[in-house]
């Protein structure tokens, strides 16, 4: 277990911002934390990386322990942050170089390495430009890159694609699988994107205000559902009757949107209809793992996802404007 | 070893970010000039102390200002690494909090030393020549911007703002520099504003570069020095501490 995580809490002031959580990580997984805004996730990481003090439990990376040997444990992580953390007055290269001496890599190693991390990530053609002339997919790329420099064998990656387009995100997945595939890394993310933690990760623990409520794999998770999806609009719906269908596993009804978990929503899907009402509108799909969440909180995920997009963004426009 | 290289990166990094913002130097270069010529120029011209113009009076107290400002003014810099997760990317890298301490003063202290040399290349102007007593000047001038520049990180340490930093920075500024003796001599005050000019830390620096401009000095040097020397150090001691107790 390179990663290994017993009862760790936080808390600030009256707030518990992590709830006593476990889990463990073997090498060379990716392992996802999945949640809400204030969920927890930062908390987490911050502690792992030795950066803030857990007020209870403890915690192992790499087999050292983040209380009592912080300057081992820093050596064998790298951290991506969740706001820029890069300085937009150097250039890509002079950060890379600032963090190559912090961390005491000899001089001839650094320089060979920026070389390979920069490729890596497609930046060499930019080194030299500041980075307050990158784009924020750039920067992202950057900080990864650096995060990476110091050959760590534990990365943590806080929402390493928050607010960026589509395309962007899809290379910055190409290059963790890369990442763990090329030099057996171990990646613990945390992130917003459902369907950025089905493709990259191999155990999600979706947490909720500070407590683990479900860890498992994809796969399992969505089992878990046993079965479809069904996602309905319905004024006055008539739930009793569709709870008493023995194939109906599970019924959640937000302000009037429905959803059911059915074993075979083909087969089923005309009986239902007839049962619940006058329906507007209706969608059926295999479980992904919006369904898992509000499965387990009763939430829908989507709703509390809203006001985090773009805050890289706007991170990174308050930091043009500074000095 | 590697936390001197910590040291030196951290140094390097502020260093860099100085020579790259041209209108930080600019600025603070400009208003000690101000002061000199509108404000020492206009009392100059109707007021001498002693035997000596008033512009030239001013002179070592304008010197004495510029660093005074531009090193409290540079622990602005740590919130706004602290706006970002830069700080962050620091605070986590393997490397001690009291070295990246004083790789921030390293890179204060070059920055203020700079500027006061720029100021002191204008000597000439205001009809000051100085011998080789320059490097006394530059032994005191170090003392006292590292005791200065200390007080600035440590109040940035503190802040999460911009804003709130310029606001107590404003109300540690102007005391320290009024009461200094950068404007007037000290020796025919009343009593009540004779104890408050002796608290100030900045007043013994005013005093040393005088001293060793114009050859005017209330105190004498090694009474400055010694002050000096514990003002640095204490400073030091308690910015470390902040450092230490810095949250993110
Ligand atoms: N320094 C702090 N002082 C007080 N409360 C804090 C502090 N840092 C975090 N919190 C609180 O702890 C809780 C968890 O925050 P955290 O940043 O870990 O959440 P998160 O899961 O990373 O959320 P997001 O998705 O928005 O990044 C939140 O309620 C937050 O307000
Ligand atoms: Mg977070």
């Amino acid at each position: 277990m390179i990663v290994e995580v017993n009862n760790l809490t936080k808390k600030f002031e009256n707030l518990v911002a992590v709830d006593g959580i476990n889990f463990s990580i073997n090498e060379g997984e990716i392992f996802g934390l999945l949640g809400p805004n204030g969920a927890g996730k930062t908390t987490t990481l911050h502690m792992l990386a030795t950066l803030i003090k857990p007020t209870d439990g403890n915690a192992s990376v790499n087999g050292f322990d983040i209380s009592k040997q912080s300057s081992k444990v820093r050596h064998s992580i790298g951290i991506v942050f969740q706001e820029p953390s890069s300085d937009d007055l150097l250039t890509g290269y002079e950060n890379l170089k600032l963090h190559a001496l912090m961390y005491g890599i000899p001089r001839d190693v650094a320089l060979k390495r920026i070389d390979e991390v920069l490729e890596l990530v497609d930046l060499t053609d930019r080194k030299n430009d500041q980075v307050k002339k990158y784009s924020g997919g750039m920067r992202r790329r950057l900080e990864i890159a650096r995060g990476l420099l110091h050959e760590p064998k534990v990365l943590f990656l806080d929402e390493p694609t928050l607010g960026l387009d589509p395309q962007t995100r899809e290379h910055i997945w190409t290059y963790v699988e890369k990442l763990v595939k090329e030099k057996k890394l171990t990646i613990i993310i945390t992130t917003h994107y459902m369907d950025e933690a089905d493709r990259l990760c191999d155990k999600i623990a979706i947490v909720d205000h500070g407590k683990i409520v479900v860890l498992d794999s994809p796969e399992n998770l969505k089992k878990v559902l046993g079965g479809d999806i069904i996602r309905l609009r319905v004024e006055n719906p008539n739930l009793d009757a569709v709870k008493k269908l023995n194939y109906v596993k599970q019924v959640d009804n937000l302000d009037g949107n429905i959803s059911l978990t059915v074993s075979d929503a083909n087969a089923h899907l005309q009986e239902i209809l007839n049962l619940i009402g006058k329906v507007s509108s209706v969608e059926v799909h295999s479980p992904t793992l919006d369904d898992v969440f509000l499965h387990y909180t009763g939430r829908e995920f989507r709703e509390d996802d809203k006001q985090a997009e773009g805050g890289f963004w706007q991170r990174a426009m308050t930091m043009r404007a500074r000095r | 070893m590697s936390e001197l290289t910590g040291l030196y990166a951290i140094w390097e990094r502020e260093f860099k970010i100085f020579l790259r913002e041209k209108s930080r130097i600019i600025t603070t270069i400009i208003s000690p000039l101000m002061w000199l010529f509108i404000f020492g120029g206009g009392l100059g011209s109707s007021f001498s102390v002693g035997n000596f113009n008033y512009q030239l009076f001013l002179y070592p107290g304008v010197v004495v200002m510029s660093v005074l400002f531009s090193s409290i003014f540079y622990g602005s810099y740590v919130v706004w690494d602290k706006r970002l997760d830069f700080l962050k990317e620091v605070l986590v890298a393997p490397i001690n909090r009291v070295t990246i301490f004083f790789g921030k003063v390293l890179g204060g202290v070059t920055d203020a030393v700079l500027q006061a040399t720029i100021i002191m290349i204008l000597a000439p102007l205001f009809g000051i020549s100085f011998g080789l007593q320059f490097l006394l000047i530059y032994v005191f001038l170090f003392i006292l911007i590292v005791g200065l520049v200390s007080i600035g990180l440590t109040i940035g340490s503190m802040m999460e703002s911009p804003e709130g930093f310029g606001l107590i920075v404003s109300f540690v500024n102007f005391p320290l520099f009024f009461l200094s003796g950068a404007l007037f001599p000290l020796n025919n005050l009343p009593e009540w504003l004779t104890v408050f000019t002796r608290l100030d830390p900045v007043t013994y620096g005013v005093d040393a570069i005088r001293s060793l401009m114009i050859g005017v000095s209330t105190f004498g040097l090694a009474f400055d020095f010694l002050v000096l020397i514990g003002f640095g150090l204490l400073m030091i001691g308690i910015g470390t501490f902040a450092f230490r107790r810095m949250k993110l």
